[in-house]
């Protein structure tokens, strides 16, 4: 069991509220995982060239960080940091910043990287790692949540949802794959590289995989209905984009409410129940196998 | 509690005030004695397992979504929500009756042995799913699978069902009045007898809905499945 949720302002003027609507929602699915939780959000706008680190220790030196970038890499980085978590601004690419940090920084954890997107995980209660990172407090235009009660693989923040591959894509998962391995095997065939052994890791990097060889979300989607085999309601967001599926049978479950200011979307309705104006808002059930995307 | 009289009919609780639980305690250990006859429950939101269990000839009206297994067990009670249910509304079911005003999840009365679980809107997959012998209408349309190896009992559904209905079916019978989008393994359609009419018409009546009888179709076991057929080459 795993709890996840999301929400996609339609109305701008809301943007600063993201995450205090978001929040509760996350916070309401706690039940459904206790061991761990994750949160993405996208900025309404290009914010550069952007990473989301994650420290293995809780008293890391983000000074150390900023001077050895600014003498190794690219001058004037700019980090807000937060505890174990950083958010670093810097004009490079993604790989070079991790060949980088893999070696001088190798207790550097790189959560996700793109113009629009921050992510934030951790292990424990999905409570405290909202206050730990100040959820609430934080703004933009559509935010993807996950709870986790693990299952299939250990607890750990680099287990945690959402996961990323690529730039401004995360995928949060409730079910189980069985077949991670067999999609794993085919896509490191293809220079793919994993960082855990998580199973909805392979799902996330398959996704990614088509979406950078030109498919739509929704054409890589239709691809994945047949490629991933198991259990799963997968969320997804892009820079402008949150899409959802329910496997064939519809084993996970899912409710999505819309009205004139927003989408959201939660495992259950306990997680919806608290937004502005839910009681007027259309409710439904998504199918199995069928594609719902909202753009912003 | 918030009890509006404890010596009224009536007795009312808000579960943003008090928890599932201690409604649920009182349902079963305080309910028998006190003289109530009807249950008002404010502000469920979506919570999980709302009278579960109840075993009196009580009324209970839930005003709002409620959550799982919502009235799951019921012997006796009749219970209506004022909203929408998640998954395994009535529940193995035993007895008196759940009305639900909006939409249902999945897996309404999921075994249910008795009584009667009315669905004025749609209801989601697995409907019906391993029915022992309850009765179900569904005023809207049925999600995929409903009725999977139901044992017992009647789903009548007044909008269409989704595919692989009625799969690996026993002895309960289905009735769709609208559109059948596949039927599951061993299911078939057969021809409507008189005393089918008279099971629907009863049903409609009790569930208070009106549709001409002659545009149900029955969906009922072809029972090819009963005994293991090694000719099969498991191909169904």
């Amino acid at each position: 069991m795993c709890g996840i949720v999301g929400l996609l302002l339609k109305n701008p003027a809301l943007n600063d509220s993201l995450g205090k609507l978001v929040t509760p929602m996350l916070e309401s699915m706690s039940e459904r995982g206790p061991d761990s939780a994750g949160l993405a959000v996208f900025a309404d706008r290009d914010q550069g060239e952007k990473y989301s680190l994650f420290a293995q220790d809780a008293d890391f030196d983000w000074d150390a960080l900023e001077r050895g970038l600014d003498e190794a890499l690219v001058p004037t980085p700019r980090i807000e940091s937060q505890g174990r978590y950083g958010r670093l601004y810097l004009s490079v690419e993604p790989d070079t910043l991790r060949h980088w940090l893999a070696e001088h920084f190798p207790e550097l954890h790189v959560l996700s990287a793109g113009h629009f997107m921050d992510i934030y995980k951790d292990a424990g209660h999905p409570a405290a790692i909202a206050q730990r990172y100040g959820f609430t407090g934080l703004s933009g235009s559509h935010a993807i949540g996950h709870t986790r009660m693990a299952t299939e693989s250990a607890i750990t923040p680099a287990h945690a949802h959402p996961f990323t591959a690529g730039q401004d894509f995360c995928l949060v998962h409730n079910g189980s794959l069985s077949n991670p391995y067999k999609i794993r095997r085919s896509l490191e065939r293809k220079g793919i590289h994993f960082e855990t052994d998580n199973d909805t890791e392979a799902a996330c990097r398959f996704l990614e995989w088509r979406l950078r060889d030109g498919d739509s979300l929704e054409d890589a989607l239709a691809q994945g209905f047949s490629v991933l085999d198991g259990f799963y309601t997968l969320l997804m967001g892009t820079q402008d984009k949150l899409a959802l599926v329910r496997d064939p049978f519809a084993c996970k479950p899912a409710v999505v409410a819309e009205t004139d200011d927003y989408v959201a979307i939660g495992s259950e309705y306990r997680a919806l129940a608290n937004l502005p104006g839910v009681k007027e808002a259309m409710l439904f059930e998504p199918k199995p196998e069928e594609i719902y995307s909202w753009t912003r | 509690m918030d009890t509006m009289n404890q010596t009224a009919e009536a007795v009312r609780f808000d579960l943003g005030q008090t928890t599932v639980r201690e409604l649920n305690q009182y349902l079963h250990h305080e309910l028998a004695d006190s003289g109530a006859r009807h249950i008002q429950v404010a502000n469920p939101n979506g919570q999980h397992n709302i009278a579960v269990g109840v075993d009196a000839p009580v009324s209970v009206d839930i005003q709002g979504h409620a959550g799982y297994f919502v009235g799951g067990m019921n012997k006796q009670a009749h219970i209506t929500v004022h909203g929408n249910v998640g998954w395994s509304v009535g529940e193995n079911i035993m007895s008196g009756s759940i009305r639900v005003k909006g939409n249902a999840s999945e897996c309404v009365a999921a075994s249910g042995h008795g009584g009667l679980v009315v669905i004025e809107g749609d209801a989601s997959s697995r409907c019906g799913i391993s029915m022992k012998g309850c009765d179900i209408v569904v005023g809207g349309s049925v999600g995929h699978m409903s009725a999977f190896m139901a044992q017992a009992g009647t789903l009548v559904v007044c909008g269409d069902a989704d595919p692989g209905l009625g799969d690996s079916l026993y002895e309960a019978v289905i009735y769709v009045r609208g559109s059948i989008h596949g039927l599951g393994a061993d299911a078939q359609e057969e021809p409507m007898s008189n005393d089918d009419y008279a099971k629907v018409a009863d049903l409609l009546e009790r569930a208070g809905f009106d549709y001409d009888l002659q545009e149900f179709k029955r969906v009922a076991s072809a029972r090819s499945l009963y005994h293991w057929n090694a000719d099969h080459h498991q191909e169904y």
